[in-house]
């Protein structure tokens, strides 16, 4: 390779180059949409690309960096965006038929913070369908495969965002996580994701799956990225009325320092219920390995009880369902999206189109979701399942309470196994949501939490991750021991856990899977 | 508590479907009954498990009272606002035809 | 179809009806209940909407302030208690109109509850009637979008489509429910049509909403079902929608209890549904089937958080509140323990604030009301004046009566007083003085007036020296003559009897 390949930098790299001059906004977006050429055939994370509009706003942070004024930090430095976040003028479909071909005449609150901030937008990224799913596979346009090993899955249901910033087809991405979706796909393709606080950053924008539980959030390569683009993503937003209205806390900075490595003084709490049985045995030695240099640095452990924890699937699969079905509800061929004429009948009523197009819109697991939660929530039933869902959160809640008392931080691994192989669990729900396992506490009680690369698990060089959870509004502490480990460990490997992963360059060098540059999106 | 976990019929499937306006296909039902059962079977597991004094969390963080102030915002154009629609007409959302009535 | 109606006096001697109304009161927020788009009433299609309330995915609702403040204040003016803490739900159901396919109400949370409003029903020939409506809750929701049908009929069956404007999807809705109402016997038609009309007038003086039902700014459903005569129970109702007139309530009552008894009287069932209304025939038709138990499936609004509004905050509103005029009529008999005939008077003669300002001033209120509706009454009729406009106020009245109270005057002599106040003369006591009005109680003065008119009437005089005491008023009489009036008249008669016997 002659030229520098700005693919391989971090944001903050890309920051500083640009900063120093040494290349443009423009070469670097160039750079970014030529990789997602070369490999997104076979990786498939994306399900737009905007060619022109990326260029176009890349130019115009060329401009403004000329001119002294740059926007923010990251001026200039190309993002990807999960397809569950409106973006005006660029289509939004949610990964699923019944929004294909949508295009919204709003941005999210998200998006635009992006947009003012001068990150030029590569496209939008692959999902589970409306977020449902830890593997991507739901998606209605195709799996996304792991930079790691194409026979697998990236996790889900930020599977694409996730597997971008993995093949370096983008230094930054955004993700949702409203049972681990931005947290499970870092720890299955080796790449760092937050969760923030619920209320964190605005829901605006974001389709929601799960209300009370959705959270959009950094996908990056290294921690110190996340908190550079958490910082700027977040913040108060008066047009969602669930967001904290209060300023963040000195995230970059919390980052920074702990990237000295010193964990001195840190109370760290392992959660019994949140390991052991259900877990692979590599992800658990590359855990324990973690948690071993940790107390190296000077932290102290102790082990902490979270009973309840072990209820919270079930209460995340009542609570989810539910929220989802009354959600999913507008999508119903009148104002926007799919509509589909049943067969057979002359002159069809709105209803009938309706459930017409509701039937042939939606996937299984969304039809699944919204049966689950229209019984959660009906009559009869509401006390017995909605209902007792929601005190079981108390409960778990108070968990955490309790936790956070003896501990500044928990960690957990991410996810209880490595990435699975396509199709392993497309029609197993059960074994599918136990990928959530670990994940979903922090939604049901709106705490914050990272994945960051742990290593890879012995049995099959897939990469694991370690979960770290902090109280609310403390998402600084997710930061700083977050990236004090990524330091410690990255001395241990002698670079970045991603530097192991293929490079994808055979697809660069005319493999047929590089033809198409986009996937099968329409 | 008021009941104990119990399966998911197919024909209450199809009724749970009729309420969420999903028109779903006989194979459909087939395939979806047995597994939402499983589903429900394994999530039933929480029923007795918080007990009556315990509140419920409807959300994460206490917040309340949030408030806009009654003041007019730029809304968006007609043009804007039917751009996505399958059909429009007359500056208006052009749907089939409705049956029944408003609840 | 026609309907088979028994006659209203049948009904009346089988059964017992039970009304329910509930009304939906548009309010007039500039900007909507969940976002900022113009709620102008007449605004081109589809050019007052925005992602939240066209429902495009991601867009979220944030709570207007003023419609909460509308909320509270037309809950007071009910007499409702105003919750500590609710919340917002989600009524689940599909309908185009609708955009998101749920409506954000209120379920089991309602702001206001468990009030009541006083209505007076005019009777023929007779009294006013007053009727209490208890109110079950008030409540937030908001409104769906408006479609024409486009087709051979142009209504709603047969159409071949419809075109949806969703202007008004979204603009804040206040709906009032009542508890059921009972006991209204053959005044029932008259007792929906005047709640309705007198909330109109409510919320017209609250100036919350516009509150035409021409418009559609007030709408009113009509819950009616009938029991058998003295049961107790309540039977089978059904719920007529959209009733667009006051006079339309009172119809639309009238016929669905002679259709109800009809069928009841057939020995059929009444049918759980709900019934349009037709303002041309005055009839209503078979709508929505209820029976099969909607499902709305509530739940907490996850995208809204609770409103808890401050005692703090609902002190201040109801300091902005119009007062009621039958509660503060209400209010006033039983502070003052006026009886109804008296309250009535005082309403009548329009003298309800002079007399409240009066005892406001320091006067007890049956002094009060006596000056008021006896001596200033005459006075206004006499000179065909205002009672308001006598030139003496309730401080006059009040210092008059003070007068009376420290024994300085009687009322005899307050009347003397009064005509000082006509005639300008100065302050009630400077009249007093001037007029040498006060009453005289001192010994010596009264003692020659006594003995002055026992020597005039001899035979007086002796029928008490005989022990007949009850003669001594006729001496009292003379002496208050003698004395024009000023004397004490307590101690002239402790003089008499002393001198006497």
């Amino acid at each position: 390779m002659t030229a520098t390949d700005w693919t391989r930098r971090t944001a903050a790299e890309l920051v500083d180059a640009l900063a120093a001059g040494e290349t443009t906004s423009v070469e670097l977006t160039q750079a970014h949409l030529d990789r997602i050429a070369a490999v997104d055939g076979a990786v498939h994370a994306f399900l737009q690309v905007d060619t022109d509009g990326a260029l176009a706003q890349a130019s115009a942070a060329d401009e403004r960096r000329a001119a002294g004024s740059p926007a923010s930090a990251l001026d200039g430095v190309p993002i990807a965006v999960k397809d569950v976040l409106a973006t005006k003028g660029l289509p939004t479909t949610c990964g699923s038929r019944i929004l294909e071909g949508w295009v919204p005449p709003y941005d999210a609150t998200v998006v635009a913070r992006l947009r003012a901030a001068g990150l030029p937008i590569l496209g939008k990224t692959n999902m589970d369908e409306f977020a449902m799913g830890s593997s991507t596979e739901h998606s209605a346009y195709g799996p996304t495969h792991n930079p790691w090993d194409l026979d697998r899955i990236p996790g889900g249901s930020g599977g694409g965002s996730a597997a971008a910033v993995a093949a370096f087809e983008a230094p930054l991405a955004i993700g949702t996580d409203t049972g681990g979706s931005i947290r499970q796909p870092g720890a299955v393709t080796g790449t760092v994701g937050v969760k923030p606080t619920y209320g964190g950053v605005s829901r605006y924008g974001l389709v929601a799956l799960a209300n009370s539980l959705d959270q959009a959030g950094p996908v990056t390569r290294t921690v110190l990225d996340s908190a550079l683009l958490h910082e700027l993503i977040g913040g108060h937003d008066p047009l969602d009325s669930t967001s904290i209205d209060q300023p963040l806390p000195a995230l970059v900075e919390a980052a920074r320092q702990g990237a000295t490595g010193d964990l001195s003084g840190v109370r760290i709490g392992v959660v019994t219920e949140l390991g052991g049985e259900g877990y692979q045995t590599g992800v658990l030695a590359r855990f324990q390995e973690s948690v071993d240099l940790m107390v190296k640095a000077g932290a102290e452990v102790v082990e902490v009880s979270c009973p309840s924890f072990v209820h919270a699937l079930a209460t995340y699969y009542l609570i989810l369902p539910a929220e989802a079905s009354s959600n999913l509800a507008k999508f119903d061929a009148m104002r926007y999206g799919l509509r589909v004429w049943p067969e057979g009948i002359e002159n069809a009523s709105a209803e009938e189109v309706m459930r017409a197009t509701r039937d042939a819109g939606f996937g299984d697991e969304v039809k699944r979701r919204i049966i689950l939660g229209t019984y959660a929530l009906s009559s009869g039933y509401y006390d017995a399942y909605y209902g007792q869902a929601q005190k079981v959160r108390t409960l778990v809640t108070r968990d955490f309470e309790a936790a956070f008392a003896q501990a500044d931080v928990l960690v957990s691994p991410t996810a209880p196994t490595t990435a699975f192989r396509l199709g392993e669990k497309v029609d197993d729900p059960l074994a599918m949501y136990l990928n959530d396992l670990a994940t979903i506490p922090a939604n049901l009680s709106g705490v914050p939490g990272i994945s960051v690369p742990s290593g890879l698990a012995e049995e099959d060089g897939l990469p694991t991750g370690v979960q770290i959870l902090a109280p609310v509004q403390a998402d600084d502490r997710v930061y700083r021991v977050g990236a004090a480990l990524e330091t410690l460990l990255e001395q241990q490997w002698g670079g970045p856990l991603l530097a192991k992963a293929p490079t994808l360059d055979a697809l660069r060098d005319g493999s047929s899977l590089a033809s198409s540059g986009t996937g099968d999106q329409a | 508590m008021p009941e104990s976990p119990r399966s998911i019929t197919r024909d209450e499937v199809a009724h749970l479907a009729d309420l969420a306006r999903i028109d779903l296909s006989d194979a459909e039902l087939d395939h979806l009954a047995p597994q939402l059962s499983v589903i429900l079977e394994s999530v039933a597991a929480i029923q007795g498990v918080a007990g009556d004094d315990i509140p419920p969390t409807s959300h994460p963080l206490p917040l309340s009272n949030v408030f806009r102030a009654d003041e007019v915002v730029p809304s968006l154009t007609a043009e804007e606002a039917l751009s996505g629609a399958p059909e429009a007409e007359q500056q208006r959302f052009s749907v089939p035809r409705i049956l029944g009535d408003e609840q | 179809m026609t309907e088979t109606l028994l006659s209203f006096d049948d009904v009346l001697e089988r059964y017992d009806p039970a009304l329910g109304l509930e009304v939906h009161v548009e309010l007039n927020t500039a900007s909507k209940m969940f976002c900022g788009c113009a709620t102008v009433f007449g605004a081109e299609p589809n050019t007052q909407v925005c992602p939240t309330c066209l429902g495009l995915p991601g867009a979220m609702p944030v709570v207007n302030r003023t419609a909460v403040e509308s909320a509270i204040r037309i809950g007071l003016a009910l007499n409702c208690s105003i919750a500590e803490w609710c919340r917002f739900a989600r009524k689940n159901y599909f309908y185009p109109d609708m955009p998101k396919n749920f409506q954000t109400s209120q379920y089991d949370e309602p702001i206001a509850y468990d009030g009541w409003m006083d209505v007076t029903v005019p009777i023929d020939g007779g009294d006013d009637e007053t009727f209490r409506v208890e109110i079950e809750r008030a409540h937030m929701e908001e409104d769906t979008g408006k479609s024409t049908h486009v087709g051979t009929t142009g209504r709603i069956h047969g159409a071949d489509y419809s075109l949806v404007d969703y202007n008004r999807a979204g603009i804040p809705l206040i709906e009032i429910v009542t508890k059921p109402i009972r006991g209204a016997g053959a005044k029932a038609p008259e007792v929906a049509r005047a709640y309705v009309q007198q909330l109109r007038d409510l919320i017209v003086a609250l100036g919350v909403s516009e509150a035409r039902m021409d418009q559609g700014n007030l709408r009113a459903d009509v819950n009616l079902s009938l029991s058998p005569k003295g049961s107790g129970t309540l039977g089978t109702r059904t719920e007529t929608k959209n009733v667009n007139s006051f006079r339309s309530v009172e119809r639309a009552v009238r016929f669905e209890m002679q259709r109800h008894a009809a069928i009841l009287d057939g020995g059929g069932s009444i049918l759980q549904e709900t019934r349009h209304w037709h303002e041309d025939t005055g009839i209503t038709t078979s709508g929505r089937e209820k029976s099969d138990a909607e499902d709305y499936r509530y739940f907490p609004e996850p995208d809204l958080v609770p409103v808890a509004p401050s005692r703090e905050w609902v002190e201040e509103l109801r300091g902005t509140l119009p007062e009621n005029p039958t509660a503060r009529r209400a209010r006033l008999q039983t502070e003052w323990g006026f009886s109804d005939l008296e309250m009535r008077d005082t309403v009548g003669a329009g003298a309800l604030g002079l007399v409240e300002e009066t005892i406001a001033a320091g006067a007890a209120p049956q002094a009060a009301r006596k000056w008021w509706l006896g001596e200033l009454a005459r006075r206004a009729n006499d000179t065909d004046t205002e009672i308001g406009a006598l030139g003496v106020g309730p401080a006059d009245v009040a210092a008059v009566q003070q007068l009376v109270d420290a024994g300085t005057i009687n009322d005899k002599l307050a009347r003397q007083v009064f005509e000082g106040l006509y005639a300008g003369e100065g302050t009630p006591e400077e009249i007093v003085a001037a007029r040498g009005l006060a009453i005289v109680s001192d010994d010596s003065a009264l003692g020659a007036a006594v003995d002055k008119a026992i020597v005039e009437n001899p035979d007086v005089a002796d029928k008490i020296r005989d022990g007949k005491v009850a003669a001594a008023g006729a001496l009292i009489g003379a002496v208050m003559k003698e004395m024009r009036g000023q004397a004490d008249a307590a101690r002239v008669r402790e003089l008499i009897l002393e001198k006497l016997t």
